[in-house]
Order: C-alpha cells, then sequence, then structure tokens
C-alpha cells in the first residue's frame, strides 16, 4: 500500500486523463489551422501562435507532474491560503496589471503574460469546497449562506471591476455545487424568473409587462383572498406590498441598469441575439462570420487545413474564443459533435467519480469543476454556434491561451489528485 | 446522487440542443453552402485567345489584337501629377476626375477600368511612366481586328455582355465580350473557347494570400475554335463593290452545298468601325441611322414580294399538279382580266398580243395574263380555292418559302406565304383564284427575303433538292457535321419538271430581258422582276422607283452558284440587277472580268441612286411597298 501511494500516478483515472489529451491535442491542431501561416513553419516557438501553445502544452506536463505530487491533504488544509492568494492576485492588477483591450487582466513578464482570473476559478471551487465540507457547516443558516456567497462573488468582482465581466460570470456556475449541497431551488427558481422577466422587458417594453405582472399578482391575491378571506390580508398585507415593491423596483431598476449602466455594445449584442437588430457587418459580425463558417463545414468538413474561411482569417478571434467555428470548418458536423460529446463524456465522468467520494470536500469540488468546465462550453460553443451572446471566455482545453490551459488543467488535475486518493482514509 | 441527476440532465439537454443546432447550420444550411463562391475565394480568370475566321479559301477574315486597359484601384491612388498623366492618356482633367469618381463610387478597394482600350502607341508612352501613379495599372484584352473590311453583317461584332445575361448565365461576369451580331453571336460557343479559372484563397481584408486549396478547382484556358466560313470574301468585296451607291441585298450560294457564298447588304460599314475606343460613338452613328440602316442586314431580313422570279413557282406547280404541260398555251391580250368589272384586269408587258404563249416563252417573256391563268387552275383544282391554296402553299414551302429558313445567322425573316386558312379569314370565306389573282405573280400578300430567293433559285438549279443554306464550313480545319446543313432537303416538284423551266430561264438570258448581261462563255439562268413600292407623302399614295429583283444561276449544267439579288428602286431588274448578277457570276466562275465586260463593270461601279434616295428622304414617311 505504500508503494502505491509513494507512486504519483497510482490510482488515478485514466479516462479524464486521456480526455484531457484529446481534448488539447484537437485543439491545438485546430489552433495550428487558425494560426498557420504560409510563410514559415516553426513548431516550438514563441513567434506563432501554434508554436506557442504547443509550449504551453508542454509545460503542462510538469505543472501536472506537480500536481500530483501532493497530497491529497495538502489541497484541502492549504485551500484557504491557495484563495487568499488568488485575491491577492487579483488586487494586484489594479496596480501591476497591463491593460490590454481596456482590461486590467494581464500580468505582464516578458515574452509571457499571465491572467489570474483564469487561475482562481479553481482555487475559489478549492475553498468552496473547503467551506461546504466543514462538519459544522448547515446550509440552513442564512449566515452560512452569505458565507459561500461571499468566497464566491468576491473574485467575480474584482474580476468584474478589470473590467471583464465575461470572466466574472462563470462563477455563476458554483450555484451548481451550492443546490447541490443543500442550498434550495429556491434561488435558483427566483433567479430564473428575474432574468426571464429581464429580457422580456427588454423584447416587449418594461411597461407592458409591468403592467401584465401587477394584473397578475393581482389577480392571485383576489385568489388568496377569496379561499383564505379576510384573515390572509389581515396576515400578509406586509408581503403584499412587498411583492407589489419588488416588481416595480425590479424592473424599474434592471431597466436604469440596461440603458445606463450597461454600454450601448453591451446593448447591442444582446438586441441582436434576441432578434430585435440584424447586424452583420460591425457587431453582429463576429457571430454572422462564425456561423457562416460552421455552416461551410458541411457534414464532413473540408478537412485538416483546408478550412478557407478560417485560412482567410473571416472569423476574429478564431485562435481564441472562436476556436470552435475552426473545428465546424474543417472537421464538419462529425467533428463539431464529437467535440461536444467529448465535453459532456470528460462532464459526466467527473460527476460520477465525484458522486462516488466518500470524503465530502472531494465531492464537493469535483461538483465545481464539472460545474465550471460546464459553464465554460455552454456560453462558450452557445456563442460561436449563435445561441448566446458574444461573451469572450476561453473554451477549455481548446482555446489558445497560456493562463487558460494552465487553469483549466490545475483545475482538472486537482480532481483528479484527490479522486485517486477517495479511498484512502486520510 | 439524487441531485446530480439534475447536472446529468442539464448536461444532456444542452450536448442535445447544442448537437441540434450544428445540425441545423451544418446539415441543413450547409447544404446550400457554394465551396468556390464564397468570400474567402476570389476567382480570377485567364482569358483565352477567340478564334479566328477564315474565308472558304482560308483568307483570314477575323484575327485579335492586343488592347490595353488603364485601370484604377482608387484606394491606392497617391497624388499624382494629373496635368502630365492626362497628357499621356490624352484625355481632359475634367474628364480625369469624372472618371475617377465613378471607380471610386463603384468601390474604392476594387480595380475597375479607368480608360478603355488604349491605343498601341499611347500604351508604350504610358509603360515607362506607369511607376509614378500608384494605383493605376494596365490589363492587356484581346479585341477584335478585321483585315479585309467587308462582310460585317456576317461577321458581326463583340461587345460587353449586358448586365442581365451576366447575371443569369453561369459563364459570363459583367464586363466580359460576347458576340453580339453575326457569327460572332451565332458560334459565340466555338469562337469564345473557355476561360480558365484560378481560385485564389483571400483573407478578411480581401487580400490574395495563394492559391485556393493549392489550386485543385483551377482550369487552363482553352482557345477559341478557328472558324471557316463558306464565305468567299473576293466574291464578297467585289459584291460590296458593285453595291456602293445602291441600297438593297445579294445572296449567292453553292446549290450543291448549300453555302453562302456572298452575303451583301448595301450599304455596310466597316467592321472596324465598332472595335475599340471609338466603338460607342460609332454604333450610335450606325444604328441611330435608321434611313440608310446600315446595320439591318437586307440579305436576310428585307422581305419583299418577289415579283417575276416567283412564276417560275407557279410554273412547277402548275407542272407538277398537271395543270399545265409544256404545250399549254394561254392567249394574252395585253393583260388578264380576273373579274367582270373593268378594273379587274392586270395588264402585261409581254408584248406577245392573241397569239398562244407556251410555257417557256411565258417565263422568258414574263408573261402576266399566262401564270393567272396557271395559277387560278392550280388554285381552283378542285373546286375548292382554300385547299388548292393550301396545296400551293404546300409546294411553295417545300422550297423554304414563308417560314425562317434555319441558316446558321442571327437575323432572319419568315417572309409571308399565305394559305387558305389566311384567305378565310381575311375574305371571309367567299373568295377564289381570281382574288388573289396577284399570288400568280409573286405580288400580293407573298412575301420574300434575299436569301430565301436564292435558296429557291438553288433548288431549281439543282432540279429539285436544296441544302439548307449556311455560312459556317469548317471548325478548327474540321468540316462541319451538322446534318442540317449536309442532307439535302427534297422539294415537292418531281426533277422532270425542272427541265423546261430552267431552259426559260436559259432564255432569259439569251433573249430575254437579260440578254444584255450575257457573259460569253458562261450559260447563265435567270430571271428578273421588279417589286412595285408606294410611300405615303402627305396623305397621298405615290408610287416609288420599282425594286429591282433578279434571281439567277450559272453554269446551266453543274451550277457553281446560284445568287438573289435586289437593288431598292433599282427600277427595272434588267437595268441593274442584271449588269450586277452577270458581273457577279463571272468573276466567280472566271476569277476576274474580260475585258470585253469592263464598260459593264465601270458602269456598275459608277451608279449611283443617291438622288433617287436623297429625294425619298426629304419626306421619310411611311415608306411602303405595295401591290397592284
Amino acid at each position: 500500500m505504500r508503494q502505491e501511494r509513494n507512486n504519483i500516478f497510482a490510482g488515478i483515472d485514466w479516462i479524464l486523463v486521456i480526455l484531457f489529451i484529446i481534448l488539447v491535442g484537437f485543439g491545438w491542431m485546430n489552433i495550428y489551422a487558425a494560426s498557420k501561416a504560409d510563410e514559415d513553419f516553426q513548431l516550438l516557438s514563441f513567434s506563432t501562435k501554434y508554436g506557442k501553445q504547443l509550449i504551453f502544452i508542454c509545460l503542462t506536463i510538469p505543472l501536472i507532474i506537480i500536481i500530483l505530487f501532493f497530497n491529497s491533504k495538502f489541497y484541502e488544509q492549504f485551500s484557504s491560503i491557495f484563495y487568499i492568494i488568488s485575491l491577492i492576485s487579483l488586487i494586484g492588477l489594479f496596480v501591476f496589471g497591463k491593460e490590454i483591450n481596456g482590461a486590467k487582466s494581464w500580468y505582464n513578464f516578458g515574452v509571457l503574460g499571465l491572467q489570474p482570473s483564469e487561475f482562481v476559478k479553481a482555487f475559489t471551487a478549492l475553498a468552496v469546497a473547503k467551506l461546504l465540507s466543514d462538519r459544522q457547516y448547515n446550509f440552513k443558516l442564512i449566515k452560512n449562506q452569505i458565507k459561500a456567497f461571499i468566497i464566491i462573488f468576491t473574485p467575480a468582482i474584482l474580476i468584474t471591476l478589470q473590467p471583464d465581466a465575461g470572466s466574472a460570470l462563470i462563477y455563476l456556475a458554483f450555484f451548481f455545487v451550492l443546490n447541490r449541497e443543500g442550498l434550495t431551488l429556491n434561488y435558483t427558481i427566483i433567479g430564473a424568473l428575474a432574468i426571464l422577466i429581464f429580457i422580456l422587458s427588454i423584447f416587449f417594453g418594461s411597461a407592458w409587462v409591468l403592467s401584465i405582472l401587477i394584473a397578475l399578482i393581482t389577480v392571485g391575491v383576489f385568489y388568496a383572498i377569496y379561499k383564505g378571506g379576510k384573515r390572509f390580508i389581515r396576515f400578509n398585507w406586509h408581503k403584499v406590498i412587498g411583492i407589489y415593491l419588488l416588481v416595480i423596483l425590479f424592473i424599474f431598476g434592471t431597466n436604469f441598469a440596461y440603458n445606463n449602466i450597461f454600454k450601448q455594445h453591451h446593448r447591442d449584442r444582446f438586441e441582436i441575439l434576441l432578434g430585435l437588430k440584424t447586424d452583420t457587418k460591425n457587431i453582429g459580425y463576429n457571430s454572422h462570420q462564425s456561423e457562416l463558417t460552421i455552416s461551410s463545414g458541411g457534414f464532413s468538413g473540408k478537412g485538416f487545413l483546408q478550412g478557407d474561411i478560417t485560412k482567410g482569417d473571416f472569423v476574429p478571434e478564431q485562435h481564441t474564443d472562436y476556436i470552435f467555428s475552426t473545428v465546424g470548418e474543417e472537421w464538419g458536423f462529425l467533428g463539431s459533435s464529437t467535440v461536444i460529446i467529448l465535453f459532456m463524456l470528460m462532464l459526466f465522468r467527473i460527476i460520477y467519480l465525484a458522486d462516488t467520494h466518500t470524503n465530502k470536500f472531494g465531492r464537493i469540488y469535483g461538483y465545481g469543476v464539472a460545474s465550471i468546465l460546464f459553464f465554460h462550453v455552454i456560453v462558450n460553443i452557445g456563442m460561436v454556434i449563435g445561441l448566446l451572446p458574444t461573451v469572450g471566455i476561453p473554451l477549455p482545453f481548446f482555446s489558445y491561451g497560456g493562463s487558460s490551459l494552465w487553469g483549466f488543467t490545475i483545475l482538472l488535475f486537482i480532481f483528479i489528485r484527490l479522486d485517486a486518493h477517495k479511498n484512502y482514509d486520510w | 446522487m439524487q441531485r446530480s441527476f439534475l447536472l446529468y440532465i442539464l448536461i444532456t439537454l444542452i450536448g442535445v440542443i447544442f448537437i441540434g443546432r450544428l445540425f441545423q447550420l451544418q446539415i441543413i444550411r450547409g447544404a446550400n453552402y457554394d465551396p468556390i463562391h464564397n468570400s474567402a475565394v476570389k476567382i480570377e480568370y485567364d482569358y483565352p485567345e477567340r478564334g479566328y475566321v477564315y474565308d472558304r479559301n482560308g483568307k483570314l477574315l477575323v484575327a485579335n489584337e492586343l488592347s490595353y486597359d488603364v485601370m484604377v484601384q482608387p484606394n491606392q491612388v497617391k497624388p499624382l501629377d494629373t496635368l502630365e498623366f492626362c497628357k499621356l492618356l490624352k484625355i481632359s482633367k475634367k474628364d480625369f476626375f469624372k472618371r475617377f469618381q465613378k471607380a471610386k463610387n463603384y468601390a474604392p478597394y476594387l480595380p475597375s477600368v479607368f480608360l478603355k482600350q488604349l491605343a498601341k502607341e499611347d500604351f508604350a508612352f504610358l509603360q515607362e511612366k506607369l511607376h509614378k501613379y500608384q494605383g493605376f495599372f494596365i490589363q492587356k484584352r484581346i479585341i477584335r481586328e478585321y483585315p479585309i473590311n467587308a462582310a460585317a453583317n456576317v461577321l458581326g461584332y463583340i461587345g460587353e455582355v449586358n448586365e442581365a445575361l451576366a447575371k443569369k448565365s453561369d459563364y459570363y461576369q459583367p464586363g466580359e465580350l460576347i458576340g453580339k451580331d453575326g457569327i460572332e453571336r451565332q458560334y459565340e460557343n466555338y469562337l469564345r473557347g473557355k476561360k480558365g479559372k484560378k481560385y485564389l484563397q483571400r483573407n478578411n481584408l480581401n487580400k490574395v494570400t495563394g492559391s485556393y486549396l493549392d489550386g485543385k478547382y483551377d482550369t487552363l484556358p482553352e482557345n477559341g475554335k478557328d472558324l471557316t466560313l463558306t464565305l468567299d470574301i473576293d466574291l464578297q468585296v467585289y459584291a460590296q463593290k458593285l453595291m456602293s451607291g445602291k441600297r438593297g441585298g445579294i445572296v449567292a450560294i453553292e446549290p450543291s452545298t448549300g453555302e453562302i457564298l456572298a452575303l451583301v447588304t448595301a450599304p455596310t460599314y466597316n467592321p472596324n468601325m465598332l472595335v475599340g475606343r471609338k466603338r460607342s460613338k460609332n454604333s450610335v452613328i450606325l444604328f441611330n441611322d435608321t434611313i440608310s440602316k446600315p446595320s439591318y442586314d437586307r440579305g436576310l431580313l428585307a422581305a419583299y414580294p418577289p415579283g417575276s422570279p416567283f412564276k417560275m413557282m407557279n410554273a412547277l406547280i402548275g407542272l407538277q399538279e398537271n395543270v399545265i404541260d409544256e404545250q399549254t398555251w394561254f392567249k394574252c391580250y395585253h393583260g388578264y382580266k380576273y373579274g367582270s368589272k373593268s378594273t379587274d384586269f392586270m395588264g402585261c408587258h409581254c408584248g406577245i398580243v392573241g397569239r398562244p404563249i407556251k410555257l417557256k416563252t411565258a417565263i422568258a417573256k414574263s408573261c402576266n395574263s399566262y401564270f393567272s391563268n396557271t395559277y387560278k387552275r392550280i388554285v381552283e383544282k378542285n373546286n375548292k380555292p382554300s385547299e388548292g391554296l393550301d396545296n400551293w402553299h404546300k409546294h411553295v414551302s417545300s422550297f423554304g418559302l414563308g417560314n425562317y429558313l434555319g441558316y446558321d445567322l442571327p437575323a432572319g425573316s419568315p417572309g409571308l406565304i399565305p394559305n387558305g386558312k389566311y384567305y378565310d379569314n381575311r375574305y371571309k370565306y367567299s373568295w377564289n383564284g381570281s382574288t388573289t389573282i396577284s399570288n400568280a405573280i409573286g405580288q400580293g400578300e407573298i412575301l420574300t427575303t434575299p436569301i430565301q430567293l436564292a435558296n429557291f433559285t438553288a433548288a431549281i438549279a439543282n432540279r429539285g433538292y436544296f441544302y439548307t443554306p449556311h455560312i459556317l464550313k469548317k471548325v478548327n480545319k474540321k468540316p462541319i457535321k451538322n446534318s442540317n446543313f449536309t442532307i439535302a432537303k427534297q422539294t415537292t416538284i418531281n426533277k422532270k419538271h425542272f427541265t423546261p423551266v430552267v431552259e426559260a430561264m436559259h432564255e432569259v438570258f439569251k433573249t430575254g430581258t437579260g440578254k444584255w448581261s450575257q457573259v460569253k462563255g458562261i450559260e447563265i439562268c435567270g430571271k428578273t422582276g421588279t417589286a412595285e413600292n408606294f410611300a405615303r407623302i402627305d396623305g397621298q399614295k405615290i408610287q416609288l422607283p420599282d425594286h429591282s429583283i433578279l434571281v439567277a444561276f450559272a453554269p446551266k449544267e453543274n451550277p457553281k452558284i446560284a445568287l438573289a439579288i435586289f437593288v431598292e428602286n433599282g427600277g427595272y431588274g434588267s437595268t441593274i440587277a442584271a449588269p450586277i448578277t452577270s458581273l457577279l457570276i463571272e468573276k466567280y466562275l472566271h476569277g476576274e472580268i474580260s475585258k470585253a465586260n469592263k464598260y459593264r463593270e465601270q458602269n456598275m461601279l459608277n451608279l449611283s441612286l443617291h438622288n433617287i434616295y436623297d429625294k425619298l428622304n426629304q419626306k421619310p414617311q411611311e415608306i411602303a411597298s405595295g401591290t397592284k
């Protein structure tokens, strides 16, 4: 037993590792296709995107070995420290960060830039797992709920302030975790309702939605009075007034936020997606081109390196956020749906493994990993295939970029490490 | 485990939605995707050389010449010395800015034609200095060149394809050249060849970054095919010369093959007029000249009553229907009375009064009475004029009259040969041979074009069959195999009936109306005719000088040439049409005009009808042909 415990590869889940290798490898092929120039071929070089990415991929090997080298216990014990370092790294950006595209999201180390937000996800997941796995922790207490929210939303807020709203958005993924660990569905339902009302009020105008909502509530109140008689009013009048106020405030508030706090390009993206605006030239250009590129792949695709739209650089940011469009063009429906299925398999595997954990910390962390990956896949692919608005977040393991690749590698391999030791009593 | 269920379901749901969306994009929408025609692929064309055109003896008629277009890509143009540049291009400064603005309005980032078809000398100068003018460059283009100034109506011309066609066609792009008339149009597909295509990878900045898929779809240009025409260009040139100063048309056919030896329309134009930078200016002049109509091919389009030559037709039908024979005779008293009223009388100039006239004499002397009698017998053979006329129509149609002949040129007119139904509608079923008696002498409703008459003559020369006239002899030196042109078409008249008719036609040039146009050593058979025509001037119907018509073939045995000639307002056929015919026949058969006939040649070359035309043109209203 001791021997096996010293072997860092003992007990690790090879299915996840193989899925990881396939996704990273296939991702690199597509980055190669999307960033290849005809001139010169330099495989391991900082002068080309694919060369750099290959170096990043090679560097994941020592990273993985280091992650696997540490004991599971280590991650549980040091999760708070990791979390605090994460927050410091985020705060440090405001001072030392390098501004790119109007956001201070990067530390610049000469040839290499690091984007802390890509790593913080993993450490937040650790911190959440640590908090929720505490034996004393009881989700029924509002105090505990607030603790969890603070852990989740502190990095999210720091990232929003960079400003990088897209990367902050994925912290919503932790709701899956909280829900899995006992948080009532009410939060999720209320949240979903709020989003629905928000969209409807943009679509139909806030005045209409407000009047209909008030009419609906009034009908509900009268029904309650009819059923419960005068007692209902006597005991619930403050709740009724509260609901009315809440609805009015919410609609006016979101309306105000939408029109005054959001920038025009946010509104445009949103409205294009809702079909209120059509635009294939300016803001809608990305989505339009990306849809067109994917469509052009047909059933079996044009073949590796044969994507003429990819070669023509018609899709902006194709090697990063829009990498999935290259898959669509060169590998067709077969290739792109295979990628989706691979992601689904990976998610299923993680959740399945997490559920087998006897240790609460490992299980919760596993849900965190699955939720974060899932959220990334939804938002990124949804955007590339034109189902969701443009939000610039990477596709895990696929998109070009050292920080995101390493961030996801850390996220996944900490879980693989925890999972490898799940059966030991520690 | 239970709560994880929610995540499993969500993941599956999203996976299904995404794959469904991919199906929609890639399978449904992807089915309409055109791999080549999209923004990432640029197609560059490699234009082949258009085919050359030769005459039947291998003389070059149409060749190609390089032309140079000055192109401009407005967004690359840097400030320049406009004064010098304008001088080089020989345009005004105002013109320069107009052209530049036009190109800019079209698309600043795309090249467009700045100045078309630069002269060779201008190009040489410009080429040296062009490097100073960024954004301007030269594009080579091939334009047509006509070494011999003749047969413009046959050769046609090429021009830019019109937008509607370019949009519809999957071959032509806007601005490309296409045959617009004549054989350029008829045999466009042979002549144009096939342009080569190069597919180039283009990036989002519209910049070409290399070949598309390593040239997998690229094609090489295929040169156009060279055409050899049936035309004898020497004859054509000579005929055009003889027709100078006159209006009309000549069609000469080789009876044994149906090959068109000459197709003349007068006045005509120099084919080089519709080439190069002067083209648009010249085409306005040509197409707006509605009086002398140089762009109107009279040989193919001018439908007139054929007049006397049509008498041979009635003679042949009469013989075939057995209503007359060689010995049948009629008497003529200065004309033919076809009704009871005193005005129901058709005059005759045969000059044989009160004596029996037989077929040969009737043709040679062009006796109206004889053919009126014959026609009446044909139509009223079964006491049913409608049936009789339909029968007559059947015979006439078998000579290719009354419909498009089916020759290979893009202009034509069906003419008109009336049938029973035509008169049933017109006269409400109460008509007979007399009512339509003008048909007996080729007047009345009958309309024929010169090429139809030439073909009719060829059928007589062949004694009963003809080959559909055609202009194309060889493609890339290989004889054509189009069965429409290589298989003889039989008429409905027996061969034996042609003998007396041919004899009579021979008589025309021996003793009849053509006797002053004989050629020593050549037995010409022919028939002259006139078509009366009238103009309505200030509401009054005024008779104009007759159109002169003549059909002929020669020699009598083994005919080598059959022709029809028609001269507007040329008077009697014997005065203008006959001498021109005999000159053409002599030229074609002997290669030159004998000394004895030089005076005739000189007369015809000098003869101009312009004083008559000018008189007519003073009141150019509604000049119409008419009948008695």
